[in-house]
Parts: C-alpha cells; structure tokens; sequence
C-alpha cells in the first residue's frame, strides 16, 4: 500500500500522519507537494490536518481550488482511497467530493481533547477491522467541525450508510453530551457513495500508539492495509 | 525635525529618552543625532531592549554548567540533554502590555515572537506553554481579557502547528489592570547546528524574509517599557496584528535555509524591527552594515525612514547570506511563498549606515546603538507594606470548627486558581506533532518524547507572585524550586531554565527591592538544584495608575528523561495502594490560598524554603520513580495537602478516584488542622504506590534523609481525612473532611467555564 500525504504551505499534521504510516505502521509513504498533479504511483491520498492556507477565509475554501485537489478529485474518480482528517475533511466538503459543510463548533470555542465515536459502518475499506457500533477513543483538534447536512441529504446519507463515525459516550451511547461541536446526528466523519472518500474530524493519525494516549487510531490506518492483502 | 528643532523641543524627552542618555548619545557620536537616529535610540536604549535597570542585578544568577551549550545574550538558550545528535532550545518572552489594550492579538502576536527567538537558534519550534495572570473574574473586563488571551494564543498555536503542552492561569487583584501574559517555547536542533545571531563577514548580503512592513507596533518597545495609565488603549495601534500562516512557511523556509547550511546569521525582527535586528547581529559579530531601505518591501507607500526602522510588523526574519548563495536562499524562499529582498550588506567598520531614497539617514556605530545604553544602579528600599504583612500571625485566626473544613476544601477547590484549567487548555492544540506523553492536567509536568531518541524531555512554566510580594527572596527561590519539583513529579531530571520576571517601575526603590531579592532568592535555588538560566526576559513597568502588580517571576523549567517509562502522572491507579507524604508538614499559613480565599487576606510570611531539603525529596523522588516504586506523584502547592490529594482522585483511573487519610497518632503534631489541610509547606510530594513496594521506597528515602510518611489509601470514590489523636493504646479518631468525590469534583470542574460561560 504506497500512501501519500498532501502538503498544503500550512498543513501541520503531515508529519503525524507520515509517522504513523511510515515509522509506526511500516508502510511506504511520500510528501505531495500541493503543486504536484501526478498521483499514480499511490494507493491512497491523505489530505492532513492543519491550516492549509491559514483559513482566514472559510477552512479549507483556498486548498479545496489548489492544483493538487484537481489530482486528488481525479484520483477519486479512478477508484483511489482518499481521507480527509480534520482540515483535510473541510477541504473535500469544499471540493464537494463529500456531501455537506462545516459549521464553527456551537460554542465558538477550538476544541482539544479526546473523544469517543461509535463505527457506524464497518463495511468501508477504512473500517474493516472495526465491528458494527465499536467505541474507538480518538483525539480532535478543531474549531470547525459542527457537521451540516439539510434534512434530506442526511437521510439519504444515512440511509446509504454514509456516516461512518457518530460522536457517542465511552459506552457507545450517541448523546448530545457526547456531542463536542454541535455536529448534526453527531456525524464525525462521512464517505462518499463510491465508498472510497472518507472524511472525518477525529485524528487516526494521533492515536496510532498507546504513548499518545490512545492506539485506537490503528483499526483505521490497519483497515487499509487488510484491505491489500484480501484484495 | 530638524537637528535645531530636537535641541529646542527637548524632543528625547518625549521618545523616553532621560536628557543624561540624550547627553551621552551626543557625545558619543561627537554630534547631535538627527530626527531618524534619534528613534533608533529611543527604542534601542528603552528598558525592554537595553535591561538598563537590570542588566547588573541579572549578571549574578548562575548561567553556567555543563548542559548549557549556549547561554544568555542571543535569541535562545540551547541545553544539552544527554542526546549525541539532539539538542533542545529555550525561551520565555512577555507579552504583558499589549495583551491589556489587544488581548487577541497582543497574546498571539507574543506566540509569534517566541517561536523566531526558537527558530533563531537554529531549532524547530516543537512546543508552547504559557503563564497568565489576570484579575478576578467577577469583573467582565478580565473576562474579555481571559477570554481573548487564551483565544489569541489557540489560533496562533494551533495554525502554526506548535502544541502547547502546559502552563498556568493565576487570578489576583493584583493583575486586574495589567495582566501578564508569558509565552514559552522549545525548539528541537541538531547539537552542531546552533545558529548564531551574528552579522559576520563584511561583504556577506543582509536579508529580510517574511512579511511586508508596515506602520504597525511602532515604538512598541517604548511602550513596553512605561507604565500603563488611562489612556493606554490610545496605544492599541502600537499592538501588532498576527499573521500565524505567513509564520508557518516562515518557520519551513528558514529551518530549511538552515539545513542546507545558508545560514551566516539569523535573527527574529521583534521590538524595534529592522533596527535591533541589523544593530545587534552586527554588534555581536564587530561588524556594521549598509542598508538601503528602498529595498524593503513595504505594506503601504510614503512610509518614511524612520517608520521603516521602527515598524515592528510581525513575521519578519533578518537573514545574512554569503552574497553567491543569495539565488538559493531566493529559491527557497519562492518554494514558501515567502518574500525575500536584500536590504544591505554587512561592512567592516562597525558603523550601522542607513539610505533611504539615495541618501544616508543615518550613521551610528552598531555597538553604540545595541550595546551603548548606560547600565543603572538603582536604589533600593524596602516596601512599608512588608511591615504590615510581616505583622500578621496564624495563630489570631479562629480556629476552624468542626464543619469548616469541608466547606474551606471545597471553597479552595472552586476558586478559580486551584479550579479545573481544562476550559484554558482544551482549547489549545496539545496533541500535534504526535511527541506529547503527557499532556495537560495529567501530570504535574508536560512529557514530550522526541523521535529519534530515547530521550524525552519534561516542561513546567511556573511563577509565583503572592509569595514574592511577602518575602522576594523566599519566593523567588520557590519559583524556581517548584518548577524544578513538578518536572521531578512527571519523572525527570530538572536541567536548566529560562525566565521571565515580570515587575513594576524600577525607577520606584521598593520595586528595586523586589527585584533585587526575587533575583537573589532565584540564583540561590538555581545554584543547589544545578538549573542554570539560559536567558530570558525582564517585564518592568507592570503598572497601571501607580498601581504595581506583585513582583512575579515566571520559571520555565526543562527536565530530560532517560527512558519514556518514568514518566509520571499525578492520578491514582488502583484503589489499595499506599499513599504517601515525602518531606514535611510544618505550621505555615502566611501567604497560602487559604488565607487568601477563606480568610481574604494576603498577609504572613510565605513557607520557608530550606534548599538543601528541596534537593533531597526531589532526587528521592526522582530514584523511586525510576526505580519503579512510583505509581503516581503530584507536588503540594497552592491549596496545600488536602488539595493535592482531591486532584490526585479527579486526575485517578476509573475504580481508584478516592483517598482515605488516616494520619497516626503524633504524625499530625500539633498542627491547626488548617494548617495541616491547607498550609503550603513546601519540598513536598504525594506519591501512591503498590503496598508491597513500601520498604523500598522507604529505604530510598532514608537514603536521601528525607520524611516519608503513609498518609492512608486510595479508595474507590470518596474523599476522607481522619486524624488521631490521643497516645497509642488509647486514640480518638477526628474526621476533618468526608465526602462523595463527585461532589468535590463537580466544583473544582465548573468553575471557570460557568464564570467564562
């Protein structure tokens, strides 16, 4: 599995993202440059965390019109996997490769911490090694990741099997307590019909080693690599 | 203005110039300075550029060891921490005016500064911690000061991709109209890559890389160093606004100047801008320079001379190149996005020489300018409030009742200076970077391993100003010994420290008096606990109408680990486990939280600090932990023992967030059971650890001569804390407090996001 991980001037979370597949889960992976237009030497395409252009504008507005996005849309469509963690989830709404917007979080306040998501869909590539309504405890870092669909996009994303991970308790429970941006439903992450584009707030990349605090990340970053070898 | 005009006007005066530097300026050059010159003294001679009233006082804290491969004098200092490839840099810088009349951007903009003091070293910008004071927050004004510091901090922090990892927020009357704001950063470096911040090479090019100039922040070192009044928030154009993205590419694009070894000399544009940066790179190397302001690229037109040089626009980074390698620094520069202009080059005789529309504005020796300022003596008098404070004695307390004590521990517990700090923290990015082994509120230090290495460093920012008001010398040498005692708890060795000391007008003698003993008091700690100072920054001025903020000096201490195994949280583990007291529990209540939250005052005379005892409970501490003895560790501070042990059951794993104390007949003495509960006796840490690792532990601390006590378990969910009393054989049991957890916690947690809601 050949990863690569975009670099927009400022992303910040593209050496974790490099760590964790490269130094932590052996892989091979490479930095694209956010001027690069080639991507047909990779498996998939992680658009990192961070601040891609400062977001002084809307997250991820400028980095969603970058030439790289051009190849990323285009990978897309040849059947590439692509995630969007955090920034780069703003950036495939934006790119409309995911369905939705993103809102600032309802109390208007940048969250840090850890939170629980129930898998609400096993049955992606980047999900296979989770069950049906698994807990995993990942980290966010954002300050805007209240999730927004209208009403009838989001039956239709749910009823598609489009959101894959919902904020819940450490139980599993989906509450609004448990809610840390307003995000509608408590989405935190969604993939497109073709199944192969994932967006999600929460940091996989961050929670790839016990160290960190969790290691839960790994039934994501994993699920990919299972995928190769069923292949 | 012209030459005459300055004469007639006395124009130095209002640039903050006394006339004896004035005089002396004039003598030195063998001419009056012209309007442009003038300026650049001005700023270049103010307090927060030239230390003119520290600078000799400052020179008697140890600065030396055998870790500190650079020291005070240039941008950061960088400490060896036992890596062969690794080195790890340090700096602490106040942000305290700008932050009063901008919060938003006075915060931010003091992020910036620190992480190009970081990247002047030589090192990767890899982690922030940050040190606030305000006032209460019943006032809506410190909210919105609160509020839009931590603010301007999250989005500068978290854009760059800098985590901060740890710090402190401290309330006080005191801060109410001038808040302090100190900001630190740690940079990572190759140990033979330390950058310089030298203008060497006559001939070599002198170039700006970063943003435009523009007219924003200047004479902001001017300003820094005078006292606020009503009318600072005519000051607010003085504030700089932050431009966290341009400093992202701007931190790439010089590391990588760096790496491909372009690099002559480098150094931050922070106060004074284009003036300090050329005057003091050139003064350190022996050099000048001849700039040519046309070059510089401007935000807007018709800037003039004199604004070019003073301007202190943020993102900005002096950079001196040998003259062929320009094309790649360009290129580099281009990959950023980044603005790149050759605004001089470095000559050989020592004179700073500056054009500007094809004619020379100004000529001063390099040397005059940066290093030239006098160096002042100033009296010192012992503050009469002392006698008044001194004059307070415990022992005319009422003696607490029997209920008291739990309404005084949950009072302490709600107060927004022991309360939960994670509405502060949580909204800072402390996770990027994936290096963060402890974070926020789960030890009493911040743990960052670092890749490559099997070396991780510790990071503690801590300060103290209530003590230090009491008694300087006591509470300077607390500052540093508590920095030094929290990065112990999470598992390391103290190695050395940067420091901000944040005072009022040192042209007052009892604020000279302050200083004198913080810095006495701060050099004796730093001497027995083996952490040098590596640099750091001096606030004066901190006041507002006449009214001085207590003397507080801010410590930013750096620990390294030999093994990420002995890191350390403050939450207990397992209920059964033994909880133990190292060190001593004396009669102290002078200047603790208690009195000042339960009693409303601020009075006594803060713990004695015996020096040689505080080196002893940390290295027993620091060989239990590594010993595997240790299961948590959390130092007593503000809120005394009873608080310590409710944030070691908030902070435990699930099953094991209660404590049951039960102290033994004659272990309690004769303390007032406040002073017991609440008394702030210092060289103290609550350990837990497996029953059966207790003759071990006991043995280490016999080794070291340090009191080891049992002070009872930890239990499931509830919080209780019994003495006995009587002789052995015939004892009576008093319960001081014994309550629910949950109930304790629920306080401690709501405080500050109900007050900030």
């Amino acid at each position: 599995m050949r990863f690569g991980v975009v670099v927009f001037p400022g992303s910040n979370c593209d050496l974790d993202a490099h760590h964790a597949l490269g130094a932590v889960l052996g892989q091979p992976v490479r930095y694209v440059w956010h001027r690069e237009t080639d991507l047909h030497d990779l498996d998939c395409v992680i658009l990192p965390g961070g601040f891609s252009y400062g977001d002084y504008l809307r997250a991820g507005a400028i980095a969603a019109r970058s030439p790289v996005m051009d190849a990323v849309g285009r990978f897309a469509e040849a059947g590439g996997l692509v995630i969007g963690i955090c920034n780069g989830f703003q950036i495939l709404l934006e790119a409309g490769l995911l369905p939705g917007a993103m809102q600032p979080n309802a109390d208007l306040l940048f969250h840090c911490e850890f939170v629980h998501v129930r898998v609400e869909n096993p049955a992606t590539p980047f999900t296979r090694l989770c069950r049906s309504g698994q807990v995993l405890r990942l980290a966010i870092a954002h300050a805007e990741g209240n999730y927004y669909a209208p009403p009838e996009a989001l039956q239709g994303l749910e009823e598609r099997g489009g959101v894959v991970f919902r904020y819940c308790t450490p139980e599993g429970e989906v509450l609004p307590e448990a809610n840390p941006n307003g995000s509608v439903a408590n989405v935190a992450g969604v993939i497109n019909e073709a199944g192969n584009v994932l967006g999600m707030m929460p940091h996989p990349e961050r929670c790839a080693e016990e160290v960190l605090g969790s290691a839960d990340g790994r039934f994501i970053l994993e699920s990919l690599l299972a995928g190769r070898t069923g292949r | 203005m012209t030459v005459a005009e300055i004469e007639a006007a006395g124009a130095w005066r209002d640039l903050g110039l006394p006339d004896g530097e004035y005089r002396a300026i004039v003598s030195a050059l063998g001419r009056p300075p012209n309007w442009t010159e003038l300026n650049m003294f001005s700023v270049l001679w103010s307090e927060h550029c030239a230390y003119k009233h520290s600078r000799r006082i400052l020179k008697t804290l140890p600065t030396e060891g055998p870790q500190v491969l650079l020291g005070p004098g240039e941008n950061a200092g960088v400490v060896d921490v036992g890596d062969p490839r690794l080195a790890v840099a340090i700096r602490i810088e106040s942000h305290n005016h700008p932050s009063f009349v901008e919060p938003y951007q006075g915060a931010a903009t003091g992020v910036g500064g620190i992480l190009r003091d970081v990247l002047a070293a030589g090192a990767r910008p890899v982690a922030l911690l940050d040190s606030l004071r305000f006032g209460p927050l019943d006032d809506p004004r410190n909210r919105y000061l609160m509020g839009g510091v931590v603010a301007g901090i999250a989005g500068y922090g978290n854009c760059v991709g800098v985590p901060t990892v740890a710090g402190e927020v401290a309330f006080d009357a005191a801060y109410s109209l001038n808040p302090l704001v100190n900001v630190m950063c740690v940079g990572h470096l190759r140990r033979d890559r330390v950058a310089r911040a030298r203008a060497a090479g006559p001939g070599n090019a002198v170039l700006l890389v970063g943003a435009f100039t523009g007219r924003d922040g200047i004479h902001g070192a001017s300003f820094a160093s005078e006292e606020l009044s009503e009318d600072s928030d005519e000051r607010r154009p003085q504030v700089q606004v932050g431009d966290p993205f341009m400093e992202k590419k701007l931190i790439e694009a010089c590391l990588e100047l760096l790496e491909r070894g372009l690099v002559v000399g480098i150094q931050d544009m922070g106060a004074a801008g284009i003036t300090s940066s050329t005057a003091e790179t050139a003064a350190r190397a022996g050099t000048g320079m001849e700039l040519d302001l046309d070059q510089v690229p401007l935000r807007e037109p018709g800037m003039d001379a004199t604004e070019i040089l003073l301007s202190e626009s943020q993102e900005r980074m002096l950079v001196v190149v040998e003259p062929d390698r320009v094309p790649e620094v360009r290129a580099v520069c281009d990959r950023w996005e980044l603005n790149a202009a050759v605004i001089g080059r470095v000559n050989g005789d020592g004179i700073l020489r500056v054009r500007h529309g094809g004619r020379v504005v100004a000529e001063v020796p390099a040397r005059l300018l940066a290093e030239g300022a006098p160096a002042y003596d100033p009296p010192a008098a012992e503050p009469a409030y002392l006698k008044e404070t001194r004059r307070f004695s415990p022992a005319r307390l009422p003696r607490p009742a029997a209920g008291d004590h739990l309404r005084n521990l949950q009072a302490l517990l709600a107060s927004p200076a022991i309360a939960s700090k994670a509405w502060v923290y949580r909204q800072y990015d402390h996770m990027v970077r994936t290096d963060t082994a402890l974070w926020p509120g789960a030890a009493d230090a911040a743990v960052l391993r670092m890749k490559g290495s099997d070396r991780a460093i510790a990071l503690k920012v801590d300060g103290n100003g209530r003590y230090c008001y009491l008694d300087p010398v006591t509470g300077g040498a607390i500052a540093v010994a508590e920095a030094a005692r929290n990065v112990v708890a999470a598992g390391a060795r103290p190695l050395a420290i940067t420091n901000c000391l944040n005072f009022g007008n040192p042209e007052k003698p009892e604020i000279m008096w302050q200083f004198r003993g913080v810095v006495e008091g701060m050099a004796r700690a730093c001497r027995v606990l083996g952490t040098p100072v590596t640099g750091g920054n001096v606030s004066f001025y901190n006041e507002t109408a006449g009214r001085a903020v207590y003397p507080t000096p801010v410590v930013g201490m750096l620990g390294v680990l030999e093994s990420l195994a002995h890191r350390t949280t403050m939450g207990f583990k397992a209920p059964g486990d033994l909880v133990v007291l190292l060190g001593e529990t004396r009669d102290e209540l002078g200047g603790s939280e208690y009195l000042r939250v339960v009693h409303g005052l601020v009075a006594g005379e803060p713990p004695a600090l015996d020096l040689d005892l505080e080196r002893r409970v940390q290295g027993a501490c620091l060989e239990a932990i590594r010993a595997g003895l240790v299961r948590s560790a959390h130092d007593c501070s503000d809120g005394g023992l009873a608080v310590a042990l409710a944030e070691c059951c908030f902070t435990a794993s699930p099953g094991a967030r209660g404590v049951h104390v039960k102290l033994a007949p004659g272990t309690a003495r004769d303390l007032r059971p406040d002073a017991l509960l609440f008394g702030e006796s210092q060289s103290r840490i609550v350990l837990s650890l497996d029953v059966s690792d207790l003759p071990a532990l006991m043995r280490v601390a016999e080794g070291w001569g340090v009191p080891a006590q049992v002070l009872g378990r930890v239990q499931p969910d509830r919080y209780t804390f019994a003495v006995t009393g009587g002789r052995p054989g015939r004892t009576t049991q008093e319960v001081l407090v014994d309550v629910a957890v949950a109930e304790l916690e629920r306080g401690w947690r709501d405080c500050i996001p109900s007050l900030m809601a």
